[in-house]
């Protein structure tokens, strides 16, 4: 026990945190742009198939697990990731400040990307979206024609206001950015690295954050141009 | 050629510290930047003023005293190269250049340009030994090593510790730097016996001398005057993470 300790110590052990817990929101947001995919899948028996599949998100796994068991599960673990990301984020920008507190009169950013310069803004914007984002689609509180457990229903009435659309597109850009520079990262910080496979890892970052890009914003632009109804 | 020179100026540790304007002229582009810096102090000190305080000492791009900040560079313009070995020929008539000290708070500015770099002696101090039989030299390539990592252990070992990578890094991350302490001796047979010990205990000693955390922006490289890639940095958090894993519990005796 007396090692983990010394590891979270560390800068690293922080960064590391930081990675486990960011591995799990990949996971997650790549599950979540698949399942809102079900926007394009054709309607069966007149069930929209989003419908049937937010159904099944409440229903897999009963009689094993109770009804919406694997559902609260999944919320418990992200509600903890998301906890655990943005803790050992503020902690690491407070120890970055206090190690360079003055900045230079030329500054001149090097090899410095714009996803990687704006990591910690970009993930205060992903939070408060997120927040939204419940509210928006999982409670409803500040949907304006929300019914509960028509999935479908409350997508196609949300998107068709282009003010939405921009909300949601902003997120999705600060999201892909984040993602960017996040899956990337998460190989440098576990010391995933190997001569063989180096080249791969920024080819991959960006074409994983370039699917979710797509993968999230072609429903909502479906609707808005009416296809999707 | 004729310059502006916007350099750094500050008494002392205590002082607030200043920029201030020089015009350099009839600057050769054959010198390099520390005898321009030379040029300078000369009619500073013959108008009886206090010269610009700068470390140096090689002047050959081996010894890592000669860091400072050129335009938002550390060492300058030229990638590779130190600013003892980086010449005038880089710069332009009537350019304007701006000269700082390293910024961190692990690199306290003594006068000038002058930042006291201790903080990398206590991490390599904290190191410790290696355990290699001494007395008599031992017989050549009598300890076989793949040609793979001796090269990648001779890349890391060329880091002269200037502390660019510090003064690159927005996070003043001395990463770059105890990576490639620590990867030298872990990629050679030498190293081995300490190997775990030596990753646990120089990263502590890197936060406790206030160094920032790496956001794997990757400037430090772009940065280090001997090209030393951030892939050691990988190589240190995966060292990092199985020395923490892999640990023993604290236990002596027969339970060991």
């Amino acid at each position: 026990m007396r090692r983990v300790v010394t590891l979270y110590r560390t800068t690293v052990g922080k960064k590391v945190l930081m990675a486990l817990s960011g591995v799990v929101l990949f996971g997650f947001i790549f599950a979540h742009m698949l399942g809102n995919l079900k926007m394009l899948a054709p309607a069966t028996d007149g069930h929209f198939a989003m419908d049937v599949y937010a159904e099944f998100l409440r229903e897999v796994g009963y009689p094993l697990v109770p009804h919406g068991g694997v559902l609260w599960t999944a919320r418990l673990v992200l509600l903890v990731s998301v906890g655990i990301h943005v803790l050992s984020a503020v902690q690491l920008a407070r120890l970055s400040r206090a190690a360079r507190p003055s900045g230079y009169a030329k500054e001149d950013s090097l090899s410095l990307s714009y996803a990687s310069q704006t990591m910690r803004w970009g993930g205060v914007i992903l939070l408060l979206f997120v927040i939204y984002h419940i509210l928006h689609f999982t409670t409803g509180q500040v949907h304006s024609s929300f019914v509960s457990g028509a999935v479908h229903q409350n997508y196609v009435s949300a998107f068709q206001s282009p003010l939405i659309f921009l909300v949601y597109f902003v997120a999705q850009t600060a999201l892909c950015l984040h993602l960017y520079h996040g899956v990337w990262s998460f190989f440098q910080t576990l010391g995933l690295s190997h001569p063989k496979y180096n080249h791969l890892r920024r080819p991959f970052a960006a074409g994983f954050a370039f699917t979710v890009y797509i993968g999230f914003l072609t429903p909502p632009t479906l609707v808005m141009t009416g296809v999707i109804f | 050629m004729n310059l502006t020179l916007h350099v750094w100026r500050q008494s002392g540790p205590r002082d607030a510290g200043r920029h201030e304007r020089y015009e350099a002229s009839d600057i050769s582009e054959q010198m390099s930047f520390l005898e321009l810096l030379d040029v300078v102090n000369e009619r500073l000190t013959n108008e009886g003023k206090e010269p610009i305080a700068f470390e140096h000492d090689c002047r050959e791009g081996i010894c890592g005293s000669c860091g400072m900040m050129i335009n938002g560079v550390p060492h300058g313009p030229k990638t590779l190269t130190t600013a003892c070995q980086l010449h005038m020929r880089s710069f332009s008539d009537g350019d304007e250049i701006w000269i700082e000290p390293w910024r961190a708070t692990a690199f306290p500015v003594l006068k000038d340009l002058v930042v006291d770099r201790s903080g990398f002696d206590r991490i390599i101090e904290s190191g410790g030994y290696i355990s290699v039989r001494t007395g008599s030299a031992p017989d050549g390539n009598a300890v076989p090593i793949r040609k793979e990592d001796a090269d990648a252990a001779f890349d890391a070992a060329t880091c002269i510790g200037c502390g660019a990578c510090v003064a690159a890094c927005p996070n003043a991350s001395a990463m770059l730097f105890t990576a490639a302490k620590v990867t030298h001796l872990a990629k050679v047979p030498q190293g081995q016996t300490q190997r775990w010990d030596r990753v646990l205990s120089m990263v502590d000693a890197h936060d406790s001398e206030g160094f920032g955390n790496c956001t794997n922006h990757g400037a430090c490289q772009e940065a280090c005057p001997k090209g030393i890639s951030i892939d050691y940095i990988a190589h240190l958090n995966r060292d990092l993470i199985k020395a923490t894993l892999t640990a023993k519990p604290d236990v002596s005796g027969k339970n060991a």
